[in-house]
């Protein structure tokens, strides 16, 4: 709705202004004076469209209807009362929120922002910063956006690869966000999982012969699968070891299966493909003792290979204590306690003292839960850790 | 249509060591720039090294001091600039991509929209 309004305003500030005004007009009117239309979301895009053609005639200063985003003319826009198969509109939002030469924190912000429908607090909320930082973070890459006439539109193909990169790349951070939120009471973010599953999916109408595009899409379904099955009924953070695999939403499973094997099937594996094959084996292994480790830490090597990162090192590791036993694992995990980025990195520690207890190396299990403890925020993680931990101190 | 300034940066000391020939293609470079770009090309200047520059420094009563050398000391300089019309940013940076410096690794070229005043 945004997005279509963006379309004839060419103003971000003033379309989110509309659209705001048309949801406290169907607040208002739906139900009560008038029935609740058979498309809403119909109804509130021409609300606002029209609330936006009403403000730029009354601005009638020729420079307000100047165009603030730069609408590539080659590409025509949805005629109006067709429903066009991709939403055009919302995919050239995309793009302008991920342009390249917005800085990768203004990327994400605005695509929370405009794209998933986050308030500046959420935005501010998910990523640790104060309010006031967000919203001038999210002003200033708007004034960018229309100073530079950074151009509201798909890029053409030549540079769709690069470009469509930093969209994935905005799309797993918004869904890893929401997969494990960072500060907050619950550990899941509906919303924003939600959100980058949706734009996922436009990407994937837009793009289908993009292996990348189907192998981000098939991990993040393959990943949401376990959805219910994350969190305990006491609250209890459940590690997949001990998940309801039963419980497991199968039709997203067999959905991502099917888009992996689509995207192994057009082109060498990409990052998000490897990592949806990896989600695929636990997916389709019957159970956490029959896990196929072996296959697992080797989809690792090759992710390794991809996209060298000490996150996918740890992983790899983790991988390898269970298929060798917690003895090589932590020695696999040993070279990342000398990589800075990894110093504040809590699931390191929590890895560590995995192994550590398993080995029944106590006291030093215990000082790595205290250590990974320290490290998180989020409260249910926070719940786990501390429950370990006091079954390490009756050791001690 | 909107205005931008390509501001290209480089190491001065390692633009001062360039040879002849260097020197050369690197004209050479800035003539094929100006002819792919054509009419887009509003105006264009080399600048004599950062050495050459005098900064004046104001006080609030309004008086000025001149000192030697530029505003920001630094190891690079501005080597020179374009102003250049473009419909929008991606059109402005594909033209900024056919600079010659972009093929010297200790150089960086800067696309920065002007003030539209009209």
């Amino acid at each position: 709705m945004l997005a279509a309004t963006v379309h004839y305003t060419r103003d971000l500030d003033l379309a989110e202004e509309c659209v705001q005004d048309a949801y406290a007009q169907a607040l208002q009117t739906w139900g009560r004076r008038t029935p609740v239309p058979a498309r809403p979301g119909a109804w509130l895009t021409s609300v606002a469209r029209n609330r936006a053609l009403d403000r730029m005639r009354r601005a009638s200063v020729l420079r307000r209807a100047l165009p603030l985003l730069v609408v590539d003319e080659a590409v025509p826009g949805p005629e109006e009362g067709v429903e066009a198969p991709v939403d055009d509109d919302r995919l050239r939002l995309i793009f302008t929120c991920c342009h390249p030469a917005l800085s990768r924190d203004a990327q994400v912000a605005l695509t929370l922002r405009l794209l998933c429908g986050l308030s500046t607090v959420e935005v501010a909320r998910a990523f640790l910063v104060q309010e006031t930082t967000m919203a001038a973070r999210i002003t200033r890459a708007k004034k960018k956006i229309s100073a530079a006439r950074i151009p509201y539109r798909v890029p053409a193909r030549e540079e769709l690869p690069e470009r469509v990169d930093a969209v994935l790349e905005v799309l797993h951070l918004v869904f890893t966000t929401g997969h494990a939120a960072p500060v907050g009471e619950s550990l899941i973010r509906r919303d924003l999982v939600d959100g980058a599953i949706g734009l996922a999916r436009v990407m994937h109408v837009l793009l289908p012969q993009n292996g990348e595009v189907a192998g981000l899409l098939a991990l993040m379904l393959l990943i949401d699968s376990r959805r219910e099955t994350r969190v305990g009924a006491d609250g209890r953070l459940l590690l997949l070891a001990e998940q309801d695999r039963s419980r497991w939403d199968t039709d997203q499973i067999n959905e991502g299966v099917a888009l992996l094997v689509e995207s192994l099937r057009r082109q060498p594996p990409g990052r998000y493909a490897v990592q949806a094959a990896i989600a695929a084996v636990h997916a389709e292994s019957p159970s956490w003792a029959d896990t196929d480790w072996a296959e697992i830490v080797a989809l690792y090597d090759v992710l390794r290979s991809l996209w060298p990162s000490p996150v996918v090192d740890l992983n790899r590791a983790v991988a390898l204590g269970m298929r060798d036993g917690p003895e090589a694992g932590l020695a696999a995990l040993e070279p990342l306690l000398d990589v800075p980025a990894m110093a504040t990195y809590g699931y390191l520690s929590a890895a560590r003292a995995d192994f550590l207890r398993r080995l029944q190396r106590w006291a030093e299990a215990e000082a790595a839960y205290e250590e990974a403890l320290a490290l998180t925020g989020n409260e249910v993680e926070r719940a786990f850790l501390a429950g370990r931990l006091r079954e390490i101190r009756d050791h001690v | 249509m909107a205005k931008y300034m390509l501001l290209i940066y480089g190491n001065e000391q390692e633009w001062a060591a360039m040879t002849a020939e260097e020197t050369q293609r690197l004209d050479d470079g800035h003539a094929a720039f100006v002819a792919a770009a054509g009419s887009a090309v509003l105006s264009s200047h080399q600048l004599e090294p950062g050495a050459t520059a005098t900064t004046l420094h104001g006080d609030l009563a309004g008086r000025a001091t001149p000192t030697d050398g530029p505003f920001l000391e630094t190891k690079e300089g501005l080597g020179g600039y374009y102003v250049v019309e473009a419909s929008d940013l991606d059109r402005a940076l594909a033209l900024a991509q056919l600079l010659p410096e972009l093929k010297m690794a200790h150089c960086a070229v800067e696309v920065r929209p002007l003030v539209d005043v009209g």
